[in-house]
């Protein structure tokens, strides 16, 4: 690690004005950037930790909509989400281990957009939208491709608001050395659509798989998909742990298998 | 009723309470006063001319005492190696230097190039980072058999060939062997790829050196399973420290797995700066740095044809294998693909003609040594796949195939030059039958089927050599070492017991097993001894923990400098009782005469000895403290079978062990608890093997497997319950204690059961054309095969 200077701002006004300093960089639960840090990787002067604004805490049901504050943790999502949205609940239960739940943040996992990050397919699938101190995004605005996202520089990611499916489930197929996901697919069931979000298998992040998504509309049922056409292996990412074909192969598995299990 | 002390009872380990309530005083644990930090400059390339290292910058950073560099070591010794194997032509194998430091060019990533040494480490590392190394990058060797193919890219420049050596076993058996599978009624042939491994032990590897001027001390403190043999190879080959002024000491060690046998170039750098800068210096490897430095394990490419008559019996064995040397020879390298492997090839079989060829190979990836089981997990895990796939080729049960062949007289003299003492295969084998429920496997495998997975079944036996080894013997094969062990027996004057063994204890559970045995030989408390080990200042010369060999060859030494106690002890009751020694008896911690009620307490005797105002002092010393050394006459030959069964997700490829049984014989057992935890530890490694771990570099010998991102480590929920049983014991016939040794067992035995298992579910599954997967057999591995 590099020396850095660390603030610790209760509001979200304070975290805003300390993140104006030059090279200054908001830190979550850390499960993502310490690791970073350690291994000298980067080299930001000054830490702004959100861990101790209580206002980005919370799991609350808004009418059809589940509303997550941005610094609430991987843990709190899995206990406090489960009666409203089991699929989300279940998806953060299986991030990391208890240690990287218990720190990280679903603000943190948003902003970062690793290409194999969890939330972001279940935030695709659902057509959530990313509240930020200045504005309100919609998912599909707002990932834009590996650790690329709509953020400006100096920008806290305060809420996500998942509209509640009907029905859905998150299969994830993990990687066996890291268990993020090799191909991860959220699949979430509405009176009027579809939603399904594929991550860890793209070259360009977490995408929308939309010929399931209509197929599935008309029909929702893991049989409904066969004939559709999966996303082509061009795209996607081929590694020590799997091919791009794989990759490929794994969408449509995982997607009928989401469907089987949606609840 | 099972005992509750002593040989055979399942005490529970002494040392765990320290290590589980985080009282132990492990290496990094180990600050001496007013040390300073190394960071270590490390090639970032595989192979490359080493044009100029600029520290200027370096040096004049705050904090910083010192930057090294490879031409600070011009005139110190390179890391030796302990083993000269000699090849085919009879001629000596090739050893090129090893430098501390690189120089002239680095040879993998993560050669250390320069080292920082200041007074923090946050210091140390801020400068290594302003070391300017230019370097001119090199084509990197990193294919075997493309190494050996051209010379144009080598390693090393000044040998002219990354062959270091081309080895024939038993050479004079190679055209018997040739003819008798060219004529054999069935070969069955298989190109394999043990696949390499990092050891990771749980603690990473420390050094810290120091020096006192006044007394031109030198002190290492070390993450080694072996202190003596650190402290010879390090003062006598590297830095010409003589050992009356060299104490090496290795405390709680977390883990070595073999990794931490090798003297290490971070270990001669520490104790070589302290003297430089008359400053204590540690280091502390960053996890990162373990992957790239810490010698690696297996790294074997294999072609392997097992010749059968008519009726199935095996009649000839061939093996051509290449072995990743790595850049360097590690320590013990060059003997691990020939001497713990070729002797090993005939298993448990009583096939006649054997030839083993290996080649080892320079190549510009991180050293390769010995890991958990070093050469006999390459020697099992190929013969066990041959077998298992000529049964399927022939049609035949794969239990009745291996039964039919098993060596069934012992002592048994194999054609790959070891004799067998004990063993009795059958009886493993029917102990597996029964323990794993092989019955009613066919109904498991139907619920499987139920649930859309495909189960296998896959069956092994192994053999392997321990106890390490006849000195003589092993002389002749090229060791530069001795391989005997020592035991000092001291009894204090109140009775209780410190004995300072040669053996290095990091896991084991030597500390509770080892005062087992002398407290029953003696008829004491355990809770009486006490075990002293990992300092070379207060244990006899001994060779330390590796290839099982800690209560075979260390316990053997304890038991012979015990039975010299148990002899003068009894030469003092004898005095003490007025009686004949040849009357007096031991038992239950109390000497007697024989058909009298005389007798005197195990206590009153060793208080004799230090107080020896009543005391036979014309016949014999006061005190009661004995010294031996214990060199075998053989190797010792745990055997034993291996089942396991998978299910294999066939929309995925996803392998899952749901059950796994060992039956092993490991002659006499001192432990049952201990020896089970051995066991569960191989076989979790095993599993590791063969499904999860892979050590993988890119053409350009990046290491691509570099953290654990990548690499993956067995879990807990990898590994099922592990049904153990050692109840066939067949003891060794040559150690006083009659046992075998328990350590690498399960990390050998298990990867072939894993890995047949994987293709009896395949095949069974409608896959047929799939008749091999290498490990690690991945998710993806097993997908692209059933794609076919
Ligand atoms: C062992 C392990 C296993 C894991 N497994 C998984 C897994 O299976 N699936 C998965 O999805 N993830 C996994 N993770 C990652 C984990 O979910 C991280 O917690 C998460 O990616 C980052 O969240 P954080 O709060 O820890 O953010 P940090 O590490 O603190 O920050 C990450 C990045 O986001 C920025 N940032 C943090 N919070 C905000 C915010 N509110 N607004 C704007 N920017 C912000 C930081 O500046 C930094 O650039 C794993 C991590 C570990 C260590």
């Amino acid at each position: 690690m590099y020396a850095f200077e660390i603030e610790r701002p209760t509001s979200v006004a304070d975290a805003v004005s300390a993140l104006s300093a030059d090279e200054a960089q908001p830190l979550g639960g850390g499960q993502t950037l310490i690791p970073t840090l350690k291994q000298r990787l980067a080299m930001p002067s000054k830490l702004v930790s959100l861990a101790g604004i209580e206002e980005m805490k919370y799991v609350r049901r808004d009418g059809d909509v589940l509303v997550i504050g941005g610094g609430t943790t991987h843990g709190r999502i899995a206990r406090e989400a489960a009666e409203h949205f089991p699929g989300l609940a279940a998806l953060a239960g299986k991030i990391g281990d208890p240690a990287v739940r218990n720190r990280g943040t679903i603000g943190g996992s948003i902003a970062n957009n690793d290409p194999s990050a969890c939330y972001p397919s279940a935030a695709m699938a659902c057509g959530a939208t990313i509240v930020t101190n200045s504005r309100e995004i919609a998912a599909d605005d707002y990932f834009q491709g590996m650790f690329t996202t709509a953020l400006e520089e100096g920008e806290i990611v305060t809420e996500v608001r998942f509209p509640i499916p009907e029905k859905s489930a998150y299969m994830k197929f993990e990687q066996i050395a890291s268990r993020f996901p090799l191909v991860g697919v959220f699949v979430a069931k509405f009176s009027d659509r579809v939603g399904v979000g594929v991550t860890g298998a793209s070259n360009d992040g977490v995408f929308r798989w939309t010929e399931a998504e209509e197929a599935l509309a008309g029909n929702f049922s893991a049989d409904a998909l066969s004939g559709v056409t999966a996303p082509p292996a061009s795209d996607m990412i081929a590694d020590l742990h799997g091919t791009a074909e794989y990759r490929a192969h794994l969408i449509p598995v995982m997607t009928r298998r989401g469907v089987a299990a949606a609840a | 009723m099972p005992k509750d002390h002593g040989i055979g009872a399942s005490s529970k380990r002494r040392e765990d309470v320290r290590f589980l309530t985080g009282t132990g005083n492990y290496t990094d644990d180990i600050n001496v006063y007013g040390q300073a930090y190394v960071a270590f400059v490390r090639s970032d390339v595989a192979h490359g001319r080493i044009k100029s290292v600029d520290t200027a910058e370096a040096a004049a950073m705050p904090g910083v005492l010192r930057v090294f560099t490879g031409s600070d070591f011009e005139g110190v010794g390179s890391i030796p190696c302990g083993w000269q194997v000699t090849d085919r032509h009879g001629e000596p194998m090739k050893e090129p230097a090893h430098p501390v430091l690189a120089h002239g060019k680095v040879r993998h990533v993560g050669d250390p190039i320069a080292a920082v040494v200041a007074e923090t480490l946050q210091e140390a590392r801020d400068a290594a980072e302003a070391v300017m190394a230019d370097i001119e990058e090199l084509p990197a060797v990193v294919d075997m058999k493309a190494a050996v193919a051209s010379s144009d890219t080598l390693v090393h420049d000044d040998i002219g060939t990354n062959l270091c050596y081309d080895w024939g076993f038993v050479e004079d058996n190679r055209e018997a062997v040739d003819k008798a599978i060219s004529e054999a009624a069935h070969v069955t042939t298989l190109e394999l790829v043990n696949n390499r491994l990092v050891a990771n032990p749980m603690e990473p590897r420390v050094a810290v050196g120091s020096y006192e001027a006044a007394g031109d001390m030198s002190t290492l403190y070390t993450t080694s399973q072996n202190p003596h043999v650190i402290r010879l190879l390090m003062g006598a080959f590297v830095l010409g420290i003589p050992e009356h002024k060299l104490r090496v000491v290795a405390p709680d060690v977390g883990g070595g797995f073999g990794t931490k046998i090798f003297h290490y170039a971070e270990e001669a750098f520490c104790t070589f700066a302290a003297r430089a800068l008359k400053r204590p210096v540690k280091w502390t490897s960053t996890r990162s740095e373990a992957f790239m430095s810490d010698a690696h394990g297996r790294d074997h490419v294999t072609k392997i044809e097992l010749a059968l008559d008519k009726d199935h019996n095996f009649t000839a064995l061939r093996t051509e294998t290449y072995a990743n040397m790595g850049a360097y020879l590690s320590t013990f390298a060059p003997s691990v693909p020939t001497w713990l492997h070729g002797t090993l090839m005939a298993g448990n079989y009583k096939t006649p003609l054997i030839y083993v060829n290996v080649k080892a190979v320079f190549t510009n990836t991180v050293p390769v040594d010995a890991y958990r089981g070093a050469g006999r997990p390459e020697a099992t895990f190929q013969l066990e796949r041959v077998v298992d796939k000529a049964a399927r080729e022939l049609g035949v049960d794969p239990i009745e195939l291996r039964r039919k062949n098993f060596i069934t007289e012992f002592p048994y003299a194999t054609p790959v030059a070891v004799e067998y003492d004990t063993g009795d295969y059958n009886a493993t084998m029917d102990k597996l039958i029964e323990i794993a429920d092989l019955a009613n496997f066919e109904t498991r495998r139907k619920e499987s089927e139920g649930r859309g997975k495909l189960r296998g079944l896959g069956i092994n036996s192994y053999i392997e050599a321990c106890g390490i080894a006849p000195s003589n013997l092993v002389g002749q094969l090229g060791a530069r070492a001795g391989l005997y062990e020592s035991a000092t027996v001291r009894v204090n004057a109140t009775g209780s017991i410190s004995v300072m063994t040669g053996s290095h204890s990091h896991g084991q559970g030597h500390e509770t097993a080892f005062p087992q045995v002398v407290a029953e030989m003696l008829g004491i408390p355990e809770d009486m001894v006490e075990i002293v080990h990992g300092d070379t200042a207060n244990t006899p010369m001994g060779m330390g923990t590796y290839g099982s060999r800690s209560l075979a060859v260390g316990g053997s030494a304890m038991v012979r400098a015990t039975e010299k106690i148990i002899n003068k002890a009894k030469k003092i009751a004898a005095h003490l009782l007025e009686a004949s020694e040849a009357d007096i008896e031991l038992k239950d911690g109390a000497f007697s005469v024989a058909g009298t009620d005389k007798s005197v307490a195990w206590g009153d005797v060793t208080l004799a000895a230090y107080v020896p105002h009543n005391y036979p002092l014309e016949d014999i010393e006061p005190g009661l403290e004995e010294t031996a050394f214990y060199d075998p006459s053989n190797f010792t030959y745990p055997s034993g079978a291996y089942c396991c069964e998978v299910e294999v997700d066939p929309d995925t490829g996803k392998v899952d062990v749901v059950a796994f049984a060992a039956a092993d014989d490991f002659g006499n057992v001192v432990n049952p608890m201990i020896v089970e935890g051995q066991v569960h530890g191989g076989v979790a490694q095993g599993i590791g093997q063969a499904l999860l771990e892979n050590c993988a570099y890119d053409e350009t010998g990046q290491l691509l497997s570099a953290s654990y991102m990548d690499y993956a480590m067995p879990r807990a929920d990898n590994v099922p319950m592990v049904t153990v049983d050692h109840s066939c014991q067949t003891p060794c016939t040559h150690n006083p204690l009659g046992v075998k040794g328990c350590g690498e067992a399960g990390a050998i035995g298990s990867p072939p059961a894993v890995i047949n298992a994987v293709i009896d579910a395949l095949q069974s599954g409608g896959h047929t054309h799939v008749t091999h997967i290498d490990m690690p057999a991945t998710p993806n591995r097993v997908w692209a095969a059933m794609q076919g």
